[in-house]
């Protein structure tokens, strides 16, 4: 298995307040990571980094070998994001949001076309194309995004709490789809929540605390190593001095 | 990338820019009723007080809102800069800015075409307020109508790196108003807009010098010269010159390493 992301002595302050404290782990193709961390924990930041809103000044980011710093444009090539805010154009349809989308990823109109349809129909949402995406519920919207970000087949999916604020059913609905997408595509997600029924038994986990990874790997792993029955227990015992908030 | 995936990205900033200009209908409304009612009270009701002497471009004695047309259509492109520059700040503020940000192609071609987007909006709006005016008796010779695209084009481009510019400092869509009052109005009333040169310094030489240096005199003079078929030089060289130094400026401020997010704090 290669890389997808491979984050090494990754350090990030705002001002002397330290986010980021060497932080180093990698995300294999075709495996889901799930980052979990209190508020503050400095998982925006590493988001931020990893797409390039920030500039990497310690350390290195890689994403599938390209150095997001020297190689930014393949290195973005291969990434597909779903932020945490919403970013969809509320005055547009779905099927213009995603042909914006693709043709920022330089896609001809047969191509965008097809691919549009691929993965709206993969999401259950190719009959609202024509729909303003006003129109729509959170958990559509968050579908549609989803979509998006697939659109350009990237290698490394991230989801910055994509589930936030949507109801049970939705929530679900995502963190199935997304989990079939690691199995059948072989992509690589990073996916930050807060929220632990969100992780499978085959996930990686990495714990973020004050800007350090506190533990990383499996489920059964991480519960090994801090000795504990359950994930919850596992995350109070690594972030036990509190969040920084 | 290759050229036909900068193209294709070009292309789609422009197209949704355009169509969102299009659905936004108040914002195109109000795009002209600004310059209209300049034209329509302001002008109508200064004409007996403020006689025009022949100046180059005009070879005859012209009437106060023929003079001010050329002043007003930089008025639209000066608000659409900055309107520009709004939209950069509430997409930056929404979000929608990241996914601009995070696409594969260098930053500086992004704001480039975002930049060339918000130009094709002002001169669409400028074309339509020329068509109004023409239907008022303001007549330039029909040539006009074309030198004055390229015009348009540089003097757009000139005012849209300056709102790029200061939306890369402007960290919160609250800060705006501060824009119109210390940008938008001082630029426009100390400039050729609306009286011509000689007329300013006959009042005062510090504001004459003031207006002579304000690249929105220089780039409403590159659109007066033109609309009547002539190249003024001078401020075709300066608009160009304002151009690349408020868009190299842009650039350094949406770089990632220097400006726009690294001040970000507390965002989780």
């Amino acid at each position: 298995m290669s890389a997808a992301l491979a984050v090494e002595q990754l350090s990030f302050a705002y001002g002397d307040k330290k986010a980021l404290d060497d932080v180093a782990f990698t995300i294999n193709t075709g495996e889901c990571a799930i980052l979990l961390g209190p508020n503050g924990a400095g998982k925006s930041t590493l988001f931020a980094l990893i797409t390039r809103l920030y500039d990497t000044r310690s350390g290195s980011i890689q994403l599938c070998g390209f150095t997001i710093k020297k190689q930014p444009s393949q290195a973005l090539s291969k990434l597909g994001v779903v932020f945490q805010q919403a970013t969809l154009d509320m005055d547009l349809t779905v099927q213009q949001n995603l042909r914006y989308h693709a043709a920022l990823h330089g896609m001809g109109g047969k191509l965008a076309k097809q691919r549009i349809q691929e993965e709206l129909e993969r999401l259950g949402m190719y009959e609202r194309r024509a729909e303003a995406v006003r129109q729509l519920n959170g958990g559509h919207r968050r579908r549609v995004e989803i979509a998006r970000a697939l659109l350009h087949k990237p290698s490394l999916l991230l989801l910055d709490e994509p589930t936030v604020g949507l109801d049970v059913p939705s929530r679900q609905a995502i963190v199935e789809h997304v989990h079939q997408l690691v199995q059948q595509q072989k992509i690589a997600v990073l996916w930050a929540t807060h929220t632990f029924d969100e992780i499978y038994p085959d996930d990686r986990l990495l714990i973020l605390h004050k800007g350090q990874i506190k533990a990383q790997g499996t489920l059964d792993e991480v519960l090994m190593q801090t000795a504990t029955p359950s994930i919850h227990a596992a995350f109070a015992a690594l972030t036990q001095q509190g969040g920084r908030e | 990338m290759s050229f036909l995936h900068y193209w294709r990205a070009m292309w789609g900033i422009i197209g949704r820019e355009l169509w969102r200009f299009i659905k936004q209908r108040e914002r195109f409304i109000s795009a002209l009723v600004r310059p209209l009612i300049w034209l329509f009270v302001f002008a109508a009701g200064f004409r007996a007080s403020l006689g025009i002497a022949i100046t180059p471009p005009y070879e005859t004695y012209i009437l106060y809102e023929v003079y001010i047309t050329p002043g007003l259509v930089g008025m639209i492109q000066l608000f659409n800069g900055m309107q520009s520059s709004l939209s950069m700040v509430y997409d930056r503020e929404m979000g929608s800015m990241r996914i601009l940000m995070v696409c594969p192609l260098p930053r500086w071609f992004l704001l480039m075409s975002k930049l060339i987007a918000g130009v094709a909006v002002s001169v669409l709006q400028v074309y339509v307020f020329l068509a109004i005016a023409w239907g008022y008796d303001i007549q330039a010779p029909w040539q006009g109508y074309l030198w004055v695209l390229p015009a348009l084009v540089l003097a757009g481009l000139m005012l849209g790196a300056l709102g790029l510019l200061l939306s890369s400092f402007i960290k919160q869509l609250e800060n705006f108003a501060g824009v119109m009052n210390f940008v938008i109005f001082p630029m426009f009333f100390m400039s050729t807009a609306l009286y011509p040169l000689w007329k300013i310094q006959e009042s005062s030489t510090l504001l004459h010098t003031i207006a002579l240096y304000n690249p929105f005199s220089q780039a409403v003079e590159l659109i007066r010269f033109a609309l009547y078929g002539q190249y003024n030089q001078t401020a075709f060289i300066y608009t160009l010159v304002a151009f690349i130094i408020f868009m190299s400026a842009a650039i350094v401020g949406y770089n990632p390493s220097k400006g726009m997010m690294t001040s970000k704090k507390g965002a989780e």
